[in-house]
């Protein structure tokens, strides 16, 4: 972190490296008294290039390939390809196909949301600087996250073969699929998750929380029946209600020259908000009633506008993903073949899905061969950057008195609700101060 | 005694963990290969009483240069590489296990002296002289052998 004064008065405040983030990015805020002449969400994670080594492919190997953008939400990755290449395919997969999916999407979301929150974010409200700090003083919490963590991970591992990168996904279904058996291993751990994330949403909600409010434009999917993971139309609080493949006509990315990820803007209406609080807002209803209940008791209802507060409503996902995933279990009949097979034809098909962090847009082109001609991935902080940026300059100007240390480590609070994933996004951060 | 070799085989001299695992094994030593990702580190020596860590560092010496620690002396606060992530380090991992009393009985880290860190490349030349020092020194030093076939 570094301050600079410059002749005029105005103030830099630089963060170098952003921290508890994925990847490497920095946030530059630039000061003149107390307004706010500039702000920068830097991603200098350099190019990660997945989209040009698509092209040539196959398309069987795209959920190998994909899965490798990202260590903590892999299955994401997974899931978007395989449901745009199967849209190009013409492939219905079986129902327990379709329940696996969502199972092992639950496994990501529970490792996932229970890293960031007590793990990543937590440390930022209890005032400790990481979370080697914060487990002398909350030992017990720290202990269930890393519980937590393992359950997830360990959803993952039944259904995906290994924890990180999963090896089992494929277009039309899975290479294998578990036995009912293998399944009801995981209820015990799962049932003391869920028990653990209601306690640890009470938790979190008792957090002291910045009183900040946007007007946000919220995009998550939106699905009749259940909470969004897989499928669903996309869908905003102003007035977005489109088919997946409709994604080009209505967002646009651009190249900003501060950044080595593509910003993501609604072409009428600019920034919007993808993630948790995003999929709260629009999906409510859909949540089970366990959930609702805990988000009632925790103070979170929709329409919740505060970005701090999104680490109660991760909470309430968390509950989430543990319910819904003893659910599908209980529900769990194995498929009669772990696959479809498909004739290969050309086309093109687009898919979103939920990821941790919200939509995760893919588009795939293939040709006669299934050799795929272009390919396009929108990750969900590519689709933050913008809205991150808005945050820093309408919150900074209520920390204008503070100590520059103060202002850096609340602006990196600020990054944080996002749960930015820069190395997903370059297909990000160092936090860089200047005020 | 379980050796945890530690490692990115995608980022040059970062693979200093997994060649040292890759010549252990051709030397009848039982190794794991890992991502030196920390919170899965504290499950992976979860049980064990003595554990024996690999990676690569930077310390400013030459590279391939070899450093032993006793990395329950002291913190190794500052010997991870620059950066940031979702994950935790190998540095980050004792340190939270001193702090959760997660922690075997004992824990030695061989870092190799690392320069080159850039995505797709191979490692260094200097690098590879390490790889084969720490592999002879964790045999020196007794770790266990397979039955012979």
């Amino acid at each position: 972190m570094s301050a600079k004064v410059g002749r005029n008065g105005s103030r830099s405040i630089k963060v170098d490296y952003l921290t508890r983030v994925e990847g490497e990015g920095s946030i530059l805020v630039k000061l003149k008294g107390d307004q706010v002449q500039d702000v920068q969400l830097r991603i200098f994670e350099p190019p990660r290039l997945f989209e040009a080594f698509l092209r040539g492919r196959h398309y069987l190997e795209t959920p190998d390939i994909v899965a490798r953008i990202c260590g903590i939400c892999p299955v994401a990755y997974q899931m978007s390809a395989v449901h745009a290449l199967e849209r190009i395919l013409g492939i219905t997969v079986d129902p327990a196909v379709r329940l696996l999916r969502r199972l092992l999407y639950c496994g990501e979301w529970i490792e996932s949301h229970a890293l960031h929150i007590f793990l990543l974010h937590a440390p930022d409200f209890l005032g400790y600087p990481d979370v080697i700090s914060m487990a002398a003083g909350h030992r017990e919490l720290v202990e269930q996250a890393l519980r937590l963590k393992k359950i997830g991970n360990r959803v993952m591992t039944v259904l995906g073969g290994r924890e990180i990168h999963p090896i089992s996904v494929t277009v039309g279904g899975f290479h294998k699929v578990p036995a009912k058996a293998d399944l009801r291993v995981l209820v015990d751990e799962l049932a003391w998750a869920r028990d653990t994330s209601v306690a640890a949403a009470r938790i979190v909600a008792g957090l002291e929380f910045p009183d900040f409010k946007q007007d946000y434009e919220f995009v998550a999917l939106s699905h009749p029946e259940e909470y969004p993971l897989n499928e669903g139309r996309l869908v905003s609080n102003k007035g977005l209600d489109i088919e997946v493949a409709e994604y080009g006509e209505q967002f646009v990315e651009q190249h900003v020259k501060h950044s080595n990820a593509l910003h993501s803007r609604l072409r009428e209406r600019g920034a919007y908000l993808v993630g948790p609080l995003a999929r709260f807002n629009l999906n409510f209803d859909k949540l089970p009633e366990t959930a609702q209940q805990v988000a009632g008791e925790c103070g979170v209802t929709p329409p919740c506008r505060n970005p701090f507060r999104g680490i109660v409503v991760r909470a309430v996902e968390l509950v989430f993903a543990c319910e819904e995933a003893l659910r599908l279990i209980a529900q769990y009949e194995a498929p009669a073949a772990p696959r479809v097979l498909a004739h290969v034809c050309p086309g093109v098909g687009h898919a979103a899905t939920e990821a941790p962090r919200g939509v995760l847009y893919h588009r795939y082109e293939i040709d006669e061969r299934g050799l795929i001609l272009n390919a396009q991935i929108v990750p969900p902080t590519a689709q933050n950057q913008k809205r991150i940026e808005d945050d820093l300059w309408h919150y900074v100007p209520q920390l204008t008195g503070l100590p520059v240390e103060t202002i850096t480590a609340k602006c990196e609070q600020a990054v944080r609700n996002y749960d930015p994933c820069i190395s997903c996004a370059t297909h990000f951060v160092k936090v860089q101060r200047v005020g | 005694m379980l050796v945890l070799c530690c490692g990115n085989p995608d980022r040059g001299d970062d693979a200093a963990g997994l060649l040292v695992a890759r010549r252990l094994r051709k030397l009848g030593i039982d190794c794991l290969e890992h991502s030196g990702e920390g919170l899965s580190l504290l499950e992976a020596w979860q049980g064990a009483d003595e554990v024996v860590l690999v990676d690569a560092v930077v310390t400013g010496r030459p590279a391939g240069a070899v450093s032993v620690w006793d990395a329950l002396a002291a913190p190794l606060a500052g010997w991870p590489l620059p950066g940031s992530s979702h994950a935790l380090g190998l540095a980050e991992a004792v340190a939270l296990g001193r702090v959760l009393g997660r922690l075997p009985r004992r824990v030695t880290l061989y870092g190799i002296e690392a320069r080159r860190f850039e995505l797709g490349k191979r490692p260094g030349r200097a690098l590879l002289r390490g790889v084969v020092e720490v592999a002879k020194r964790i045999r020196a030093d007794g770790a266990d052998r397979r039955p012979p076939v």
